[in-house]
């Protein structure tokens, strides 16, 4: 029997509630709020399983775009010839195995040189898939035509995330969970203990990746035409940095915290001022970092220990005057 | 004096009563937009799609309105920027059929974001007129979404259209065969040197120099410096707008005399005759109008007046002849019933900037494919079907020395 701590059981009913909710949501609505719904979760997915590596490490991976893009180039490269399952399967192997790849080559990297890294692998894996198309393919765009509706897809992503969810909340409950809160808080302390810290780092990178490529396979069926351009598009490695920030990466629901409102507020900006979301985006971003530069968990987390000082502060002084 | 401004007042308020009254009774008809202004694709959307759609609305709204029925109503536009990505534009989509509940909606631009968003507006049951997008196999496209409009006709007839003229040049003895034939490598390069290369086998023609670049290449020299070393008679490139330009350039500086020239995507926009200016005649390029149209040419300086920006020789046009097809395919059926509307664009016939439109199990095949530079103007020399006023191609004089 585990040994599961009651504030973590009330958590996790809490979680299987609202994710009872949230799996009624398409019979209540079909258009616009499934549709914004679906990018919410599709963000929710990726941002948390970026947070799973990037979180604990420190390390900041702009590769959420090439495991996106493998993701989807897995569905649309064997859409004929296999059924859906199995296609999931194939991201998951070549995310994993693309960052087991990328990890091994990297991760004794540190700091500004992995981020570099990550930044130019999407527009690598873009260029290839171009080059084996030019010489191999005949074609660049690949059709992905399916049955799926949005809620299917909504349905999908919803599983995605409780699966990124739970592993996550495994991971942490595990020795590899521990190595890596070792490794985050220093690493030359983490060495000494003996963690291997290049391959705690690997494998976590590779279930982080492998997350991030089943989203972009079940993203495919609604691009419907696949080229390198959208599938390794790098503002989707950046939005992921930009709302896990906002949420925070500290907690496993950090991240969550962070996908909810800066989708819906970003959805209310592109739609009420089409001409200058840039521009307001901008702003938005510069008043997050200034703001909120812990994220929201972390804003949250700093206001409730205030509170418990200054709470322990009035006992004390109750204390004071009973004497 | 004091009560004679009182009655005027009251005058005045009576009649911005009155008229404000009028403006309510006719409804507007609201039509949503959702295309690139951010991203990627940005700058062919607003070099081609943002200002026809403010030409026609303006144009429509400055006549009285659109007339539904016996009707007169305005146009409103109800736009949304889908940042070049297919996740925003399906969320637009989304927007504008179940939020903004609109009664029309205009396509995005590029053959992708037509793609993904084709499910969603086929939902809705909303006409799709594609004036920015094709491809090789639009049949089963039509049939997946028979609300699915294909203006530009198939990739195939576009990429055939100078092997054509080539191959007509060649027959009156005027060239020789052999041709030297490069590409850009991405969607629309492959798909085009795909049908194009087999086409020019098959007419007969030697291909003594073939190759392909990457998109965003600048560095075409090398690619000018060994077609000329193949000597070809002719010279093809299924390029895009900035190699369009650098390969001219190229060809320009290194004196790669050919007596046909011909660029692709690009060669059509004005800037590309502004800047090579004489050096541009003769210069074959993809796609076409016809300038001797008063139709087109009346199109042509409304375009310039309303949207401050030249349209182009190719693009342009057709994209505001989408919007016209929309906008006659109202007034024929006399309401905005979606089925009726498909219905009648299936069937119909709609007189337009780029001549008369009839659509054949939903595609056009009545396009330009091949036309010349000639002093600032471009000539259409060849289309697909049975378009009027094909010009003869002329051979192309050496580059002027600059």
């Amino acid at each position: 029997m585990m040994n599961i701590p009651r504030k973590e059981l009330l958590a996790l009913g809490a979680g299987l509630a609202g994710v009872a909710v949230l799996a009624f949501l398409p019979l209540v609505t079909e258009g616009f709020w499934l549709s914004l719904s679906v990018n919410i979760m599709l963000y929710a997915a990726i941002c948390t399983a970026w947070a799973l590596f990037s979180g604990p490490t420190h390390l900041v991976s702009l590769a959420s775009a090439a495991f996106f893009g493998v993701g989807t180039y897995s569905v649309a490269i064997f859409i004929d010839v296999l059924p859906f399952p199995a296609l999931i399967l194939i991201a998951v192997v070549a995310g994993a195995l693309l960052a087991t790849l990328v990890g091994l080559a990297t991760l004794r990297l540190s700091g500004v040189y992995f981020v570099i890294f990550t930044l130019g692998l999407a527009e690598l894996l873009g260029q290839i898939v171009t080059w084996v198309q030019t010489n191999f393919g005949g074609t660049i765009g690949l059709y992905v035509f399916t049955d799926f509706t949005e809620t299917h897809l909504y349905w999908m992503l919803l599983a995605l995330t409780v699966v990124v969810f739970v592993t996550g909340w495994l991971i942490n409950r595990s020795r590899l969970g521990l190595a890596l809160r070792i490794i985050g808080n220093d690493e030359a302390v983490a060495r000494h203990v003996g963690v291997d810290t290049a391959r705690t780092r690997v494998i976590l990178f590779a279930v982080s990746g492998a997350f991030i490529a089943v989203a972009g396979a079940i993203m495919a069926p609604r691009y419907g035409y696949i080229t390198p351009d959208a599938a390794f598009n790098p503002m989707t490695s950046f939005l992921v940095v930009i709302m896990a920030l906002l949420g925070g990466t500290r907690r496993l629901w950090g991240p969550l915290v962070g996908v909810v409102p800066f989708t819906v507020v970003m959805d209310f900006i592109s739609g009420h001022f089409p001409n200058q979301t840039a521009v307001i985006m901008g702003l938005a971003f510069l008043a997050i970092v200034y703001v909120l530069p812990d994220g929201v968990t972390g804003q949250l987390e700093t206001l409730f220990r205030r509170r418990r000082s200054i709470d322990k502060s009035l006992l004390a002084a109750s204390a004071e005057e009973g004497r | 004096m004091l009560r004679r401004s009182f009655n005027v007042l009251m005058l005045s308020a009576a009649l911005a009563v009155g008229t404000f009254g009028a403006a309510m009774a006719q409804d507007p008809v609201r039509i949503g937009v959702s295309a690139s202004k951010t991203g990627p694709l940005a700058g062919g959307a607003s070099g081609v799609l943002w200002p026809n759609i403010k030409l026609w609305v303006e144009k429509v709204n400055k006549a009285g309105g659109l007339k539904v029925g016996d009707q007169m109503r305005p146009i409103e536009i109800v736009e949304y920027d889908d940042k070049s990505t297919p996740e925003e534009a399906v969320k637009n989509i989304q927007r504008l059929a179940t939020q903004d509940k609109v009664d029309l909606i205009i396509p995005p631009y590029s053959t992708g974001l037509n793609l993904a968003t084709a499910p969603l507006i086929a939902k809705y049951g909303y006409p799709q007129i594609v004036s920015t997008g094709n491809a090789n196999d639009l049949e089963q496209f039509v049939k997946r979404w028979p609300n699915t409009f294909w203006l530009l006709g198939k990739a195939q007839g576009i990429a055939d259209g100078i092997v054509g003229t080539l191959k007509d040049l060649h027959d009156a003895g005027k060239i020789g065969n052999r041709v030297a034939v490069v590409n850009v490598s991405d969607a629309f390069g492959l798909e085009m040197i795909k049908t194009g290369k087999p086409a020019l086998k098959q007419a007969g023609f030697d291909i003594v120099y073939e190759s392909s670049y990457p998109l965003g290449n600048q560095d075409l020299a090398p690619v000018i410096a060994s077609a000329k070393a193949a000597n070809p008679d002719a010279f093809i490139a299924y390029s895009y707008p900035p190699d369009s330009f650098a390969l001219t350039e190229q060809a320009q500086l290194q004196k790669f005399d050919v007596k046909a020239f011909f660029v692709s995507v690009g060669g059509n926009l004005n800037a590309y005759g502004k800047r090579f200016g004489a050096a541009a005649n003769g210069v074959l390029i993809m796609g076409g109008v016809n300038a001797s149209d008063p139709v087109f040419q009346a199109y042509r300086k409304e375009h310039l007046e309303v949207t401050g920006q030249e349209a182009d020789w190719w693009a342009s046009p057709v994209a505001y002849a989408s919007l016209e097809i929309l906008q006659q395919a109202v007034e024929h059926v006399g309401s905005l019933d979606k089925k009726a509307l498909n219905k009648e664009i299936q069937s119909g016939t709609f007189k337009t900037v780029i001549g008369d439109v009839h659509f054949e199990n939903n595609i056009n095949n009545n396009n330009w494919t091949v036309a010349q530079w000639n002093d600032g103007v471009v000539h259409g020399v060849r289309a697909t079907g049975n378009l009027q006023g094909a010009q003869q191609p002329v051979l192309k004089p050496a580059w002027p020395s600059n």
